[in-house]
């Protein structure tokens, strides 16, 4: 063909994408399947050997930790999953929705570690709840001696996630109801005498489910293995499996690094068990609806189950408000005792004393992100424009593809890839951490930007082309400054998820990169409530400050340009 | 009050602007048509008389049917049932249980499985059940959607273009094929259609909207 001819690099861009994407995954798990077997030659070790295993079957917390990991995460992602479908079904294509939808897109971005510290700080015993009742209602004026955070059941954690996962499933189901006619299947379903929300969860529920399905086992596995979060919401002795295999990581005795890996294996084990069980739970699920619409009920219970679900979406978005407000107010604060709502005064003294560590970790956060956005932007241009000119669409296959490193433990393969580096004696340092971040970075970006690419109107670069433009010519001359807005965004998401990331920080970067997450979740053991505002504020304004750029700029370049604005 | 659909003065408005109104009687067993070019507020119309107008729309005048006031009663009471242009069968339900989430509640399970293969026999489709929505041809995919919603015992039917998509040899059939089971059931039946062939085939009123 005339055009690939002229753009032989063009060809390249996918092959290097599936490259970035699953090549860390590939040898993160090689590296961790060797040390777990006893192979690990920078400390000396040749295998085959179960002794890792043994060893970590030994170790008294191995049970409970399992359990946690499994309970916590299931719990996490069934509570997710149920909290969006009740607000969908009670709400969805009403005002009421659009109200919940604007409370609670805001918070998709903010770093999990930072809204985790942000319900910790609502619900400690000393936290803002208890301080609102206190003393008139509990007579508590010290700060009541309970375990409500780090709680030995993993409630805080299942808590935190599901705040956090909420939004993310709910603005994905929005992207799904654009693709199937709800609001005709929901007319048919009540003229046949549906009341809502049995019409929605029977008639339509199904067609939206189907088209989340990969995002709902990103929570399911994300919730079983998530670090940053249980290092701040929960138990500690023992933690989940997760967090076990980041301590033994970072212990200087090397020959714990088989353990790691041998619980990695273990964490990757209970993921695909999880997953497995809840193809069946669907199975079941689907089973025991179809029962029900044959026997044609048609459930009137609606007013309970709105509210409730209305109730719900609010308490998730306050809660989120609330506690990046503590967050806000601890930094500054001076003087606070117990049971004061606020502090005696309010003082500039903290960000003073985290000035030069606060900036430092700012500009290795915002260089991160901003190499890892930067390269994912072009890798993820060059494959929707090679696919373009190909004429190829992403397939489901595809999809699984893209969904892959989002769905594969993070716990399973980081620590792997870091043996891996270290056993090639390549120094840990801010490149493989860009590569390990670039691998979260470019589904997000492909998600983000699928749609505006897709719609489109491929009619215009038809006429450019029979103006003579070249196909180079279109894709920057026309498509990109018409998708400005979407390529905005799609960078700001993509700024947000590296922001965001803790574990390929600490691991690949072997503990020398601190970025703004990997502070503030190290100061959650210490307790430094105001230093964890500082860093906790900090991290959350570099996720948000992009996406306020990304709805700025194009208003501020298009300003004559009236039919550029509404997309 | 008489029986069949009474549109008592009924005015639909638009953020404020008036879009229509309709002042009608649709006795049971008749087929009143309504027709007009696009944008003219037809489908609004049947929208208000199921109970699903859109927040942005304002009603004034009522909604009768066979002596219920239907205009401030939720969708799922009104017993009013509808017919659009796609068939809309649920892709996740095989066809059996598509009739069956249209059958009306109650009656054992083999009670209910004998009334949806004789619905489906009544159409000419006796054995197909089991079959995937998808499989099936629009002329078969239209007779289903109506026996789904014949099998819910509306009180009325409105048809919004229900006939477009189909060929003309078939739409001749399937028209009658619902006229008839309207007339069967001594429905009110009221029909949006642009096409004028559609509107002479009822026998019955038309009326311009424009």
């Amino acid at each position: 063909m005339a055009q690939s001819r002229r753009f032989p690099r063009l060809p390249l861009f996918p092959a290097l994408t599936v490259l970035v994407l699953l090549g860390p995954v590939a040898a993160g798990l090689w590296g961790t399947l060797l040390p777990a077997f006893g192979h690990l030659p920078a400390a000396g070790l040749s295998g085959p050997s179960l002794d890792a295993f043994r060893a970590l079957i030994d170790w008294p917390g191995f049970g409970p930790a399992v359990r946690l990991s499994v309970t916590t995460g299931l719990a996490a992602a069934i509570l997710s999953l149920a909290i969006t479908a009740l607000i969908l079904a009670g709400w969805a294509g009403t005002r009421g929705f659009r109200v919940l939808e604007r409370l609670l897109s805001p918070f998709l971005s903010v770093p999990h570690a930072a809204a985790a510290f942000g319900l910790a700080f609502l619900i400690a015993p000393s936290g803002w709840i208890a301080r609102l009742f206190s003393p008139w209602l509990t007579g508590w004026d010290r700060p009541p001696d309970v375990l409500i955070l780090n709680d030995p059941l993993g409630i805080a954690l299942t808590l935190g996630m599901v705040m956090k996962e909420v939004p993310f499933l709910l603005l994905m189901s929005i992207a799904a109801l654009g693709q199937i006619d709800g609001r005709r299947r929901m007319a048919l379903s009540q003229s046949m005498g549906y009341g809502r929300m049995s019409a929605w969860m029977f008639a339509i529920y199904p067609a939206v489910y189907a088209r989340i399905r990969l995002p709902v086992l990103v929570v399911l596995t994300w919730s079983m293995s998530v670090v940053d979060v249980a290092v701040i919401l929960g138990p500690s002795t023992p933690p989940t499996l997760s967090v076990q295999i980041v301590r033994w990581m970072s212990d200087p005795d090397l020959a714990f690094r088989l353990q790691a890996a041998a619980a990695a294996l273990v964490q990757l084990a209970l993921v695909i068990g999880a997953v497995g069980l809840w193809f069946a739970g669907e199975k079941l699920v689907a089973h025991l609806a179809c029962r029900r619409i044959e026997m044609g009920h048609r459930g009137h219970y609606d007013r309970p189950l709105r509210l409730t679900g209305f109730a719900l979406g609010t308490a998730i978005s306050v809660a989120l408000l609330l506690g990046l407000l503590s967050l806000a107010i601890w930094s500054f604060a001076g003087f606070w005792t117990f049971p004061d709502l606020l502090p005696d005064q309010f003082t500039a003294r903290n960000w003073i004393r985290h000035k030069s560590g606060g900036l430092d970790a700012l500009f290795e956060t915002i260089l991160i992100a901003g190499v890892a956005g930067a390269i994912g932007m072009m890798l993820t241009i060059g494959c929707l424009e090679t696919e373009n000119r190909r004429n190829l669409r992403l397939t489901q296959r595809g999809m699984w593809l893209i969904y892959l490193p989002l769905i594969v433990p993070q716990t399973a393969f980081l620590p792997g890839l870091q043996t891996l580096f270290l056993g090639f004696g390549l120094d840990m340092g801010r490149a493989p951490v860009v590569l390990a971040h670039l691998v979260f970075v470019l589904p997000y970006l492909r998600l983000s930007l699928e749609g505006p690419w897709q719609a489109w109107d491929p009619r215009q670069a038809t006429v450019a082309a029979a103006l003579g433009a070249s196909p180079n010519r279109v894709l920057w001359r026309i498509r990109l400054p018409m998708l400005l807005a979407p390529l905005l965004t799609a960078i700001a998401v993509g700024v947000a998820v590296s922001v965001g990331q803790y574990l390929p920080t600490l691991l690949v970067g072997g503990g020398r990169i601190e970025t703004l997450t990997t502070e503030a979740v190290a100061l959650a053991s210490g307790g430094d409530r105001r230093a964890i505002g500082v860093f906790g504020l900090m991290q959350t304004a570099a996720a948000l400050v992009p996406f306020a750029l990304a709805l700025a700029l194009p208003a501020l370049i298009w300003r004559n340009r009236k039919g550029l604005l509404h997309g | 009050m008489a029986k069949g659909l009474h549109l008592n003065k009924v005015k639909i408005t638009h953020s404020g602007q008036p879009l229509m109104s309709i002042n009608t009687h649709v006795a049971p067993g008749e087929v009143v048509t309504i027709m007009g070019p696009s944008g003219v507020g037809k489908s609004t119309l049947l929208s208000a008389i199921i109970g699903t107008l859109s927040p942005d729309f304002a009603l004034s005048g009522q909604i009768h049917l066979n002596g219920r006031d239907l205009t401030t009663l939720p969708p799922d009471e009104r017993c009013v049932g509808i017919l659009f242009q796609d068939a809309l069968l649920f892709p996740h339900l095989n066809v059996g249980a598509n009739l069956a989430f249209g059958l009306a509640q109650g009656g054992t399970k083999a009670d209910r499985r004998a009334r949806i293969n004789a619905a489906l026999a009544e159409v000419g489709l006796g054995g197909f059940a089991n079959r995937d929505p998808a499989t099936l041809s629009g002329g078969q995919r239209a007779r289903v959607a109506l026996m789904r919603m014949l099998l819910s015992e509306p009180h009325a039917l409105l048809l919004d273009e229900p006939f477009s998509g189909l060929d003309a040899e078939l739409r001749g059939q399937v028209r009658q094929l619902v006229f008839d089971h309207a007339k069967a059931r001594a429905l009110p039946v009221l029909l949006v259609t642009h096409d004028a062939e559609d509107a002479e085939a009822t026998g019955g009123p038309i009326i311009r909207l424009d």
